[in-house]
């Protein structure tokens, strides 16, 4: 039966039109299909390992934030701690100073009071003096020998001449 | 719905569709004695030529046929005739209408079509020669299985060349479903096929060949299920077909086999009274062409058996109509559609099967022939 026997003519065509497809094919489709969806695998799989990198790097960023956060808080713990320290310091100082001051500034005014105390009392020296001297002139000029009456004479001059002393 | 209503709407479909021709049937008995006797001889349904003619090669591309007149697509007809003959070529229009016993002249030569019943070259362009001997041309004719291997070429190319395109321009690019859909096809046959039985350095050098051969051997079996024009043609349930994918894959073997493939043929490790006569060597070179015979005889016989098969269930429509009337026809048809439909998803999965399994087998050889020996 003819189904079973080859018809030339058709294993012609047949030949020509495979080889033909077969050859564009092999030079424009499945080289770069293949290549292509190799590459693109490639590049799948080097990005999923870069992401992975990227990922544990992004732990590690974190972990050093967290790190560096505390290292902050403790920092600014122990500033606000040092900082109370200081203003307890100078307060204390200030305290110190001004009492020193206030000491400073009695002394002085004590050694004033004195200063001035002890002119008063020279002062006072001296007008005495001058009295006593005043008085001895005038009993030297009376010349007076009886006891009685000179007595009564400086007390006569002592209520003329009443001291002049300010308080 | 409820499943079991929907079994039982089924039944009652296909019982009413049973009982519809049936009573046609018993409306037709009356005169089915005279009438369709007449019409039987009238028009006798030629089973051979009916299934034949549908899953054999043919001049032109027959379409339908309205109202007695054959629509057809007329495709070439290239030839040369036999002793130093001439060249013909003219369109097929001019040999399939012919009537019984007309020949068609041409540049002083006469052709006509043999019958597919004919004893000698049976559906072929025959010459007759001035004597009335009948001769047959070199034939190169443009038939309908060329023009089913050219659709299968031309789709193949339309198919791939784009996608392939898309990769070469940006293979990063995040591909189209239709990027996918090749890609998936491709890998199915690359990875589930090529690679478990090809050495993976030569991979590249043999993945062309045999993804083209699944690809042309896949899209002809399915081409040729789709009944109407321009695929139907049964273009791998012929051996023409067949027989050169067999050789080139029989060229790819042979052609591509390393040092030790040859020696295994030649000088395989077995006493030496095997191999000095010369039993062995003849035993290893009839296997190597037996394999790619069986290849060939496997794909053809597949694909034309379904087709076959699918044909003559539908012919048996009109066997039982002619033996038993109308009615009885009708009957049949209702039965020969669902053993038709059936029949395709079968064929469907045949399809697929068919251009793996030769695929499977090509690459299992090539690679077979590639192999370096295990203990060196």
């Amino acid at each position: 039966m003819d189904l079973f026997l080859p018809e030339s003519g058709l294993v012609i065509w047949m030949l020509i039109a495979f080889l033909v497809v077969f050859a564009i094919l092999a030079k424009v489709a499945w080289p770069m299909i293949m290549g292509g969806v190799e590459k693109r695998n490639t590049h799948i799989a080097e990005s999923l390992l870069a992401a992975e990198e990227a990922n544990n790097a992004l732990a590690g960023i974190e972990q050093k934030k967290q790190e560096t956060l505390a290292a902050t808080q403790a920092e600014q713990i122990r500033i606000m701690k040092e900082s109370q320290d200081l203003k307890a310091q100078v307060i204390e100082e200030a305290k110190v100073q001004a009492r020193q001051e206030a000491e400073k500034i009695v002394a002085e005014a004590r050694l004033k009071i004195e200063k001035e105390q002890a002119e008063a009392m020279a002062q006072i020296k001296n007008e005495v003096i001058a009295l006593s001297v005043d008085i001895a002139e005038k009993l030297l000029q009376r010349e007076l020998s009886d006891k009685q009456a000179q007595n009564a004479y400086i007390e006569q001059l002592l209520k003329d001449n009443p001291p002049r002393i300010e308080a | 719905m409820n499943p079991v209503f929907r079994h039982i709407a089924f039944f009652l479909t296909f019982v009413m569709m049973l009982l519809v021709p049936a009573w046609a049937c018993a409306q037709d008995t009356t005169n089915v004695a005279d009438e369709s006797q007449a019409a039987a001889e009238e028009e006798k349904f030629d089973a051979k030529s009916f299934i034949f003619g549908h899953t054999g090669d043919a001049y032109c591309f027959h379409i339908t046929e309205i109202k007695g007149k054959p629509i057809c697509v007329w495709l070439p007809v290239i030839m040369k005739c036999k002793d130093g003959g001439s060249w013909h070529c003219f369109s097929s229009k001019h040999v399939c209408e012919l009537k019984e016993g007309e020949t068609y002249e041409h540049n002083g030569a006469r052709f006509y079509v043999a019958s597919i019943n004919a004893e000698k070259y049976p559906g072929k362009l025959v010459e007759v020669k001035a004597d009335g001997s009948l001769s047959r041309p070199f034939d190169i004719s443009f038939t309908k299985n060329a023009f089913g291997i050219f659709l299968v070429c031309i789709f193949m190319l339309a198919f791939f060349i784009p996608a392939a395109k898309m990769y070469k321009k940006d293979p990063m690019a995040k591909p189209t479903k239709y990027q996918g859909l090749v890609e998936w096809l491709t890998y199915m046959v690359l990875d589930g096929i090529i690679r478990p039985n090809i050495p993976e350095k030569k991979v590249n050098k043999f993945a062309p060949y045999l993804l083209t051969v699944f690809f042309f051997i896949f899209f002809a079996n399915l081409f040729g299920l789709i009944p109407f024009f321009p695929f139907s043609a049964n273009v791998t349930g012929n051996l023409s077909i067949t027989i050169v994918l067999a050789l080139l894959t029989f060229f790819f073997v042979n052609a591509f086999g390393n040092k030790h493939y040859w020696k295994e043929i030649f000088w395989p490790d077995v006493p030496v009274f095997l191999k000095a006569f010369p039993l062995m060597p003849i035993i290893e070179v009839i296997s190597a062409i037996i394999k790619p015979f069986a290849l060939m005889v496997r794909l053809f016989a597949n694909i034309l058996a379904g087709h076959i098969v699918i044909m003559v269930l539908m012919g048996l429509i009109f066997i039982i109509g002619g033996m038993y009337g109308v009615g009885m026809g009708s009957v049949t048809s209702v039965i020969s559609i669902f053993m038709t439909i059936f029949m395709f998803a079968l064929e469907l999965l045949v399809a697929y099967i068919q251009a793996y399994v030769f695929t499977i087998l090509s690459s299992l050889f090539i690679g077979l022939a590639q192999q370096e020996p295990e203990h060196e």
